[in-house]
Formats: structure tokens, C-alpha cells, sequence
């Protein structure tokens, strides 16, 4: 039996008749919306959270990737919008995240011990729906483990929050989602602002009773994004030149007692920091 | 004026076939009496075909060949006729409990809502049938009327003003139900019809039987008259379903729950409310060891059957059986039965139903019932206590915080909610160092010089201080038994050869235990 182009496409359109609206017409990718992180730099960077999308933020332990989603889940609770967490190695601190702006009765927080349970428990909240942001929390499991999750279950998540308003944003050490990510941050930590108001007096220890954790300073690397491409970097290029994409942001201490006191000592860096972080004494 | 009247035909039979719908047409036969001189009491128009009649014995009836034998439940008559008044107060809230199979209700006024009066009476019926019941229904302008002809005529039957006496002529007068004296009376005159004893001479009838004979005979012309005796309405909503066989597994438990919770909420709503708790109590089988105690080998006391508690409170009222079943399910998944389940019972709390108002511009929400659901499923995979909301409790201790049920909230307060946040959060805060908890703790050693930490080490790590910070010295409770005092440090850790472990972090000595521990790190 021969086919000819238009009654195949006929029969086609007539299989897929209910279903799919117009199976040959190009669907045109349109821009997702984006919701701001809360950290001026990231946004002014990223140009924001997509929705609908996978977005990752990796970086060793202490590298800031827990501030930066709690200032988006700040942003987004205070937007009244619900959210979730579904938290694999129980890490939360409810009182830092309070710190931080996040309104703890709109966020769903899940408690899991492992890496399967999380899985679990984030597919089920995809596929519930309805929540403005939903973060995945790998971010203490090691690398080695968090690398043994199937690619498949990364593609099964991106299809589970496409169109759908839902900002997914999964916390680890690697960046593991590869191109199902739409977003993939590479954050590192700089340096850490000690106060240290006995520096003068002669003392054994480098620390004091009054010395305060001021202030960290971290460097985050947009390393993906659908949204905007990164700019080539040339080979001609100065060695010691920034790479681009990459921004530094602030983050500051709960301890320290307004923000004008921080300004004084911080609005130096990246000075202060370099010479704090060599030479701590 | 106008009244209604409901009457439940063989109703011992359907407060039965209710929980059994598959027996609806099949010849079936009530057992009651004492045990173990079971006798038949009641039997379905099938078996009476069959021949089966009112007091044979349990083994006589068996001997019909497809009878099915259950045994009176005084608890599902009692649930049966609670239907029943929830769907006359879903009509009318002016509803009398005649009998415990027959309902008279005031149905004045209702024409401008549901239409002429068939249309009320059909609407009745087909609320009677949602909710398990098979019902003769009989529509008058006299209460006493409708209420013999719904018992006479399957009905709906509409009774027009002046024609009472023209349709209660052939009905028999044991109808009326008169004394036992004066129906004695009666069949020696011959009167066995309500149109011979209207046909009667009032005066005589007086003198020779009484007042009784004057009001029956009012009865039977269509006159008689009497005030309607309100019931109160009830808000408790009880199921119960005793099995002849106990259930082990949660399929076929979850089957009958199924069954209870679709009788539960055709009443919840005909009465416009919806579930927010319900309550299962089970009776369980005793254990064979229990029932039959060798060390008592003259008198064997059969020991009480133990009782399993469960509850599902929900956010938000709902009427919907299927959510409610999925709920129930996976709160006995996680909490089952510890023996097998021989009787059921299922009680609900009721509230008013959530009226929802939708917005396009309101900020994303799950759907209550659907989160409902998800989180019941999360809490199978996490345990229960592992699912919720943070809430901080007025305590000074480090890690202190509390799990309440997660609830996205309602509508207008997210509408509220975001429309304030949309005026004050126009500039950004600013971003701030987060903590990450180690849960439990780490045991760590650390090495002092003058009272401060020059070196932390835990599972083989060894790193050395370049800054810290403290002590914080803290310490709460000291009244109760698990008072707490600590020195915390905040740390900034560097590791020769391991600069993914760098970092500031969190470490504290318990001074209870005289022990060091890393609390966590900052993110």
C-alpha cells in the first residue's frame, strides 16, 4: 500500500486527533517566566529563577549554595506562593531560615535520610503540583553517591515540572543533571570577614573573645543557561581576567548588629577580604 | 400545608442490604432471637417466594436453596435511620421521626425551590436511593394521610386537597393502627376497610368504642389533624458494618471502608456539610491462644476482643468518598490492625463545606485535597513526623523547633498576604549566611591553647583554626531533668590537602556530657 504525504499526514492528525492539537505545527519554545533569587548579583546574572524549569546550584561545603536558596525561598514565601523542600540529609536549620526572611508556615519541609526517599518525595510533590518553588537538598551526601542517580530520573523530573509555574532547584557538591538543567550555577566560597577588635593587643591565639563572624564573600559561575548564553571567553585574553558569567556576592552574619556597621569594614573588599583570609592574625 | 410522608418498607431488610447492595434481589432471611434458638424474623419478597416465613429456625431457613442468612444489627438499623432523617432534612427542616421506618415531614413552601409537589417527591425518593434506600413516599395536604397512604402505595403518591377520604376508602384499617381491643371490635362489625369505618355514624361509634373509634374515624374521612412533633436536628454521622468472616489484609478492609464511606458521605452532603475527621474503631479478633485457654479446662470465659483507634483529621472539609478512602488506606498502610478486623465502625466530624474562589492573580498553591494526598503519600515513604512545617518554640536551645501539619493556607489570605508583600518586599534584603545542621552531631576532639580551639578533628579529619568566635555560652532548663548547657564556637576550619572541607563551622562542648561535637557548617 503507497502512502502519499498528505493522506499520511491526515491519517496522523486524525490518530492524534483529541489529543495533540495541531502534531505538525512547530511549537515555538517560549521564554519561561522568572522569578528573582533575592541576591541582586545571581539575578542581575541569571536573569532569575525560570519556572517550569530544573535549576542547579553546586558547590563544595560552604560555599554559599544553601544562602542563596533560602534568599529565594525567602522571596518566594513572602510572595505568599507555597513552597517545598524536601531536605536528604536533614540539614535545615528552621532558625537561620527564619533569619533570612523565609515564612516557615508556608514552607513544606521533608525530612529524609538518603537519597532515595528525597527522589521519592520530590516526585510525588512534582506531580502533586502547586508550589511556587521546590528545592532539592543534596548538598551533604556525597558526590560519590548522588553521581550513582540514573540520568533517566533527571530527564523524569525536567518532564515533570515543565509547563508548569514550579521553580525546581536541586542543591549538590557536583552538578549532576547535566542538559536537563536549564540553569546550572557553580558557586565557591572566597574568603570569611572576621571582626577582630583586640587585633592590636599581644595575644597567642589569633582570635579574641570579641572576634565576630562578619561576612563571606563567594563567587558563583553560570556555567548553563537557556536563558542567557555566556559570552566566549578568548584564548588572547589576559590569564588573570574574570571568566564570563561570573559575579561575586556577599552574604553577611546573623551576629553582626546593623548593616551600616558591616558597611564600614566590608564595602573595602575585595580587599578586606584577600588580606583577612592570607594573613588572619 | 402541605406534608410529606417517607416510609422505608421491610426495613430491617434494607438497613442489611445498605452495606450489601449485591443482596438487593436475592432471597434473603434476618436471624434474631436468642442464641442459639436463632429464629427467622424478617425475609425479602424473594424468599417469602421461596416459602420462607416469619419464626422458622436458622436451620430450617438454610434448608432453601439460595437463601442468604444474616443476623439482625441493631447499630445499621439504628445508621439506616439516621439516612433516612438526613435525607428528609435535606428537603425540609421541619421533620418528625414517626417510626423508626416512617418519616413525616412539612413541605409547605418548598414549590418555589424544587417545583410542583411530584417534583418534591421524586427529588425525596431519589435522596432516599443515593443514600441506600427504597422508599414509598406519599405527598397530602393531611399529615395522617400521607402517612397511611405512603405506608399503603409504593408511591410517590400525590394526595390532592379534598380527595384524603376518596383515597384512603380501600385501604385496609389495619393501617390506622388501631388497639387490639378495638380492632377486635372492628372485624366482628366487618369493618375492614378505612372507607367502611368513615362510613360509620360518628355518635354511635362514640358511645360504643370511645374516643379511640372517634379519632380513627376522623383518620379515615381525611380529617384527622394533629401538630407536627419536630425533630432537632442531629450532627452525628456513624457508620457500622459487623463481618460474618474476619478481614486480614488491607484490600478487601479497604473495600469495606469503601462501602461505609460512600454511606457517610451521600449523608454528610445531603445535609450540605462535608468531613473534616473521621474516626475508625475496629473490633478485633481475640487470638487463638486468648479464646481458647487450656489451663481452664471447665469454664472457658470468652475474653473481651480488643479495639483498634485510628483518626484522619483534614485541613479542609471534604465530601469526597475517593480522597477519603486513598487517606484511609495509607494511614492504615503506615498504622495497620494488629489482628483481624471482625466489626467495623466509622464516625465522622463534620463542618461547612469550602467554598473556593479561585484567582487569576493569587500566588501558586497546591490543591488543598490533592496536597492532602501527597502528603499522606510522602509521610508512607518518611514517617509521619518527618512532613510538615517548622515551627520555632520560645526556647533558647540551639536546634529547637517543632513539626506542625502543612497547610498552604486559604485564598483570601494569600490574597491578602500578596498584596502586602507586593508594597513592602520592593527592595531586596539582604542575603545572609545560612547554617546547615549536621544531625546528630558529630563527636569531635579538639585541641585547646588558653582555653580556645587551635585544632577540630572528626572521622579522621583533622583541620586547624584560623579564626574563631566565642564562647557563646548557653544553657536552658535547669529545672527539669533535661537541662542543657554548652559552649558553641563558630570556627573557621582550614585542611592541609582537603580544601572541600574548609569552611566555617559550628562546634560546641556539652558541658553535661564534657564532650565536643560539630553542630554543623555555614552555607
Amino acid at each position: 500500500m503507497s502512502w502519499s504525504v498528505s493522506s499520511l499526514r491526515l491519517h496522523v492528525e486524525s490518530a492524534l486527533a483529541g489529543r495533540v492539537v495541531s502534531p505538525f505545527r512547530f511549537k515555538e519554545a517560549s521564554a519561561p517566566a522568572v522569578v528573582p533569587m533575592g541576591i541582586a548579583a545571581l539575578d542581575e546574572l541569571t536573569g532569575g529563577l525560570p519556572r517550569g524549569c530544573l535549576t542547579e546550584i553546586y558547590g563544595p561545603p560552604g560555599s554559599g549554595k544553601t544562602s542563596i536558596l533560602h534568599s529565594a525561598l525567602a522571596a518566594r514565601t513572602q510572595a505568599a506562593e507555597a513552597c517545598a523542600l524536601v531536605d536528604a540529609q536533614d540539614c535545615f536549620d528552621p532558625v537561620s531560615a527564619q533569619g533570612s526572611g523565609i515564612e516557615l508556615s508556608r514552607l513544606l519541609w521533608v525530612r529524609c535520610r538518603g537519597i532515595d526517599p528525597a527522589l521519592r518525595s520530590v516526585d510525588l510533590l512534582l506531580h502533586g503540583g502547586g508550589f511556587g518553588l521546590l528545592a532539592l537538598d543534596l548538598g551533604d551526601i556525597p558526590a560519590r553517591l548522588v553521581r550513582q542517580v540514573q540520568l533517566n530520573v533527571w530527564f523524569r523530573m525536567r518532564r515533570a515540572v515543565e509547563d508548569t509555574s514550579t521553580v525546581f532547584v536541586v542543591l549538590a557538591q557536583e552538578t549532576n543533571a547535566k542538559s536537563c538543567a536549564s540553569l546550572v550555577l557553580r558557586v565557591e566560597r572566597e574568603a570569611t570577614a572576621w571582626s577582630l577588635p583586640m587585633q592590636e593587643t599581644e595575644r597567642r591565639a589569633v582570635h579574641t573573645p570579641g572576634c565576630l563572624l562578619d561576612a563571606s564573600r563567594h563567587s558563583a559561575e553560570m556555567v548553563r543557561s537557556f536563558q542567557r548564553r555566556k559570552k566566549p571567553l578568548f584564548i588572547d585574553q589576559a590569564k588573570n581576567c574574570e571568566p564570563a558569567g561570573t559575579v561575586h556576592f556577599q552574604l553577611i552574619s546573623d551576629k553582626r548588629s546593623s548593616e551600616e556597621e558591616l558597611h564600614e569594614e566590608t564595602s573595602l573588599a575585595p580587599q578586606v577580604f584577600e588580606e583577612r583570609s592570607q594573613n588572619p592574625g | 400545608m402541605a406534608f410529606c410522608a417517607i416510609f422505608v418498607p421491610d426495613f430491617l431488610l434494607q438497613a442489611v442490604v445498605r452495606y450489601e447492595p449485591a443482596l438487593r434481589n436475592q432471597p434473603l432471611v434476618l436471624l434474631d432471637g436468642p442464641p442459639p434458638v436463632f429464629r427467622v424474623i424478617a425475609a425479602s419478597e424473594a424468599a417469602r417466594q421461596l416459602g420462607v416465613t416469619a419464626g422458622l429456625t436458622k436451620a430450617a431457613a438454610a434448608e432453601f436453596h439460595g437463601v442468604q442468612i444474616r443476623f439482625r444489627n441493631r447499630e445499621q438499623e439504628g445508621a439506616a435511620h439516621a439516612a433516612l432523617m438526613d435525607a428528609a432534612w435535606s428537603i425540609s427542616p421541619r421533620v418528625e421521626e414517626t417510626a423508626i421506618d416512617l418519616v413525616t415531614m412539612d413541605v409547605a413552601g418548598l414549590t418555589t425551590l424544587f417545583g410542583s409537589r411530584e417534583k418534591i417527591g421524586l427529588q425525596l425518593q431519589s435522596r432516599c436511593l443515593e443514600l441506600g434506600l427504597h422508599v414509598h413516599l406519599a405527598v397530602s395536604e393531611n399529615l395522617e394521610t400521607a402517612r397511611i397512604v405512603s405506608c399503603a402505595h409504593r408511591g410517590p403518591t400525590i394526595v390532592s386537597a379534598g380527595q384524603e377520604a376518596l383515597c384512603l376508602k380501600p385501604l385496609p384499617v389495619d393501617l390506622l393502627a388501631p388497639s387490639e381491643e378495638l380492632a377486635e371490635v372492628l372485624r366482628h362489625w366487618g369493618i375492614s376497610s378505612c372507607g367502611a369505618l368513615a362510613a360509620l355514624p360518628v355518635l354511635s361509634l362514640s358511645e360504643c368504642v370511645g374516643q379511640e373509634g372517634v379519632r380513627l374515624h376522623a383518620i379515615a374521612s381525611g380529617k384527622g389533624h394533629r401538630a407536627l412533633i419536630l425533630a432537632e436536628p442531629r450532627h452525628v454521622f456513624e457508620e457500622c458494618l459487623e463481618l460474618d468472616d474476619t478481614v486480614e489484609e488491607l484490600e478487601p478492609l479497604s473495600f469495606l471502608l469503601g462501602r461505609l464511606l460512600d454511606q457517610l458521605c451521600a449523608r454528610v452532603a445531603a445535609r450540605a456539610l462535608a468531613i473534616r475527621i473521621i474516626r475508625l474503631k475496629f473490633e478485633l479478633q481475640p487470638s487463638f491462644e486468648e479464646a481458647f485457654d487450656t489451663s481452664r479446662e471447665m469454664v472457658r470465659v470468652k475474653q473481651p476482643a480488643g479495639t483498634f483507634h485510628c483518626s484522619l483529621t483534614l485541613p479542609r472539609a471534604t465530601q469526597d468518598a475517593k480522597l477519603l478512602l486513598k487517606l484511609l488506606r495509607l494511614r492504615l498502610q503506615g498504622q495497620p490492625p494488629n489482628a483481624p478486623v471482625q466489626k467495623l465502625w466509622m464516625s465522622v466530624d463534620t463542618d461547612r463545606p469550602r467554598a473556593v474562589q479561585g484567582g487569576l492573580f493569587l500566588p501558586a498553591a497546591p490543591d488543598p485535597d490533592k496536597l492532602e494526598l501527597t502528603l499522606a503519600r510522602i509521610a508512607s515513604v518518611v514517617g509521619e513526623t518527618n512532613v510538615g512545617s517548622a515551627e520555632l518554640p520560645d526556647s533558647f536551645r540551639p536546634d529547637a523547633f517543632r513539626m506542625r501539619k502543612f497547610d498552604a493556607g486559604d485564598a483570601d489570605s494569600r490574597k491578602a498576604v500578596s498584596a502586602v508583600s507586593a508594597k513592602v518586599h520592593g527592595e531586596l534584603q539582604k542575603a545572609k549566611i545560612n547554617f546547615r545542621y549536621l544531625r546528630p552531631p558529630l563527636p569531635a576532639h579538639v585541641a585547646l591553647d588558653a582555653g580556645h580551639p587551635v585544632r577540630v578533628s572528626w572521622k579522621g579529619n583533622t583541620g586547624k583554626v584560623v579564626h574563631a568566635s566565642g564562647p557563646w555560652r548557653l544553657s536552658g532548663q535547669w529545672w527539669a531533668e533535661n537541662f542543657w548547657q554548652e559552649d558553641a564556637w563558630e570556627v573557621e576550619l582550614s585542611f592541609a590537602g582537603k580544601t572541600l572541607l574548609s569552611g566555617t563551622y559550628c562546634i560546641v562542648f556539652d558541658a553535661q556530657q564534657k564532650k565536643w561535637f560539630v553542630r554543623g557548617s555555614y552555607d
